[in-house]
């Protein structure tokens, strides 16, 4: 950023984020925010804008690593900064057994929470190895979903977890 | 919706901060965490000219202990006030709250001197404030001063703060020998905004209650410190019919607004309710 006096008033930035790997830098308005700019400047439009005031979770992506709400988000403020998504985290398969389970719990019907689902789910297993039912249900209060009733979403990240700790322990 | 268009910068330093927030103060926002701002943005509750990002600010962030006083930096995350050993062994109290903020995508950005300059009055982190007797470290280009957290908040997101002031630092004495704490919220679902909530941060002394801070949120325009139910508990051993001389004694404390959630007599029994729980589990 320049002096405060050239940056005061400029209502477009130019910002470069790491999105999934590769870099990119486009011009946006400053009011522009992370999901929108994945959506509309990257076309990557895994990551779904739902009630745009923090609540369904349907926009969450990772930023530094860290899962947080792509629309409380600026895009400017992830301007040299590591951001993942659903689709980069689908190529590498860091989440490939949780993608398997949710797909043979049926924790999913319309697909419309599921990225930020499963990205909240990662962070949780990644934090904690162990999860109870009680604790993934708290985990996942933050992502809506209005079609599974949630049963089989639980079941899918708990299934996960037992089976890391499985795979862990052999 | 999206927000209002607006301007953008990012100080590096809390000078720079102040000195933009001297030029701009009336028509700027400082920019923290953003989880209340930028959904107030998107639903053009709010329409500020600029934008001031103070999250690249370094020297705002982070927990240190010195001379019996917690400091714990404005723009320090909820999810690192949250796991720190420092917060849990000398703050129980907050260490009890984190949890209950929002959810971990929003803890993961949302700060905490944001949740208190934002004074929310059913945010958590304001009445744990005003329980442990917190100072709050104001900046502006005309110098620094400390605000009592009980002399902060005046009414409904209504602070000490002046247009031109920021909040650099929260300072919490350490918890005291024979102190202890509990918390407690009810919400709707996990995370959500409470419906009424209690801190209590108080002194057990040779099987009687001392000094007693019970402060309530969501139950008024501000964090509301019970001090008739505190003075009915003084001196009186821990015991149900002691929780019940609380409990009965808040109607002369607490005058709770009606909203979607919950009309005033709905507040004031759930009030008593958590209020008998909270003492109970700060008892046990």
């Amino acid at each position: 950023m320049g002096s405060v006096a050239e940056t005061m008033m400029e209502t477009e930035l130019d910002i470069t984020v790491t999105v999934n790997g590769e870099r990119a830098s486009r011009r946006v308005p400053a009011r522009r925010n992370l999901v929108d700019f994945l959506r509309y400047d990257l076309g990557l439009t895994g990551s779904h804008v739902g009630c745009e005031h923090g609540v369904c979770g349907a926009c969450t992506v990772r930023l530094d690593g860290q899962i947080v709400r792509g629309c409380l988000t600026l895009a400017a403020q992830a301007d040299g900064l590591q951001v993942e998504t659903i689709e980069g985290v689908s190529d590498t398969g860091e989440i490939a057994d949780l993608q398997e389970a949710f797909i043979a719990r049926n924790a999913l019907q319309c697909g419309f929470c599921t990225p930020g689902m499963l990205l909240t789910a990662a962070e949780l297993l990644a934090r904690e190895p162990n999860p109870d039912r009680a604790r993934i249900r708290e985990f996942l209060s933050g992502n809506y979903c209005r079609c599974t009733g949630y049963q089989a979403i639980v079941d899918a990240v708990e299934t996960t977890a037992k089976a890391r700790a499985a795979g862990a322990g052999s | 919706m999206k927000p209002p268009p607006f301007a953008y910068t990012r100080p590096a330093t809390v000078d720079e901060a102040c000195a933009l927030l001297a030029e701009h103060g009336y028509d700027a926002k400082l920019l923290a965490g953003g989880q209340s701002l930028m959904a107030t943005l998107n639903m053009r509750l709010s329409s500020p000219e600029l934008l001031i990002d103070i999250n690249r600010i370094d020297e705002l962030a982070g927990i240190s202990l010195d001379d019996g006083i917690l400091r714990i930096g404005a723009m320090t995350r909820h999810v690192v006030v949250e796991t720190s050993p420092l917060i849990a062994e000398h703050a129980p109290l907050i260490a009890q709250a984190m949890p209950n903020i929002a959810h971990a995508a929003i803890r993961n950005r949302g700060t905490f001197g944001g949740s208190i300059a934002f004074a929310d009055p059913a945010a958590e982190l304001p009445a744990c404030a005003v329980a442990l007797g917190a100072r709050f470290i104001l900046r502006s280009t005309d110098g620094t001063r400390t605000v009592a957290a009980d002399d902060f908040f005046h009414g409904l997101y209504d602070t000490e703060l002046s247009p031109n002031e920021m909040m650099t630092a929260i300072e919490i004495p350490v918890i005291a020998p024979g102190y202890r704490s509990a918390f407690m919220e009810l919400a709707r679902r996990h995370g959500d905004y409470a419906m009424v909530g209690i801190t209590i941060h108080a002194m057990l002394e040779n099987g009687a209650i001392g000094d007693a801070m019970l402060v309530y949120f969501a139950a008024g325009g501000r964090p509301v410190v019970a001090r008739t139910a505190a003075a009915a508990i003084k001196g009186k051993a821990p015991s149900e019919e002691t929780f019940e001389a609380a409990a009965a004694a808040l109607d002369q404390d607490l005058d709770p607004p009606s909203d979607l959630n919950a009309d005033p007599a709905t507040r004031l029994h759930l009030a008593r309710v958590l209020t008998r729980r909270a003492l109970a589990q700060w008892a046990a």
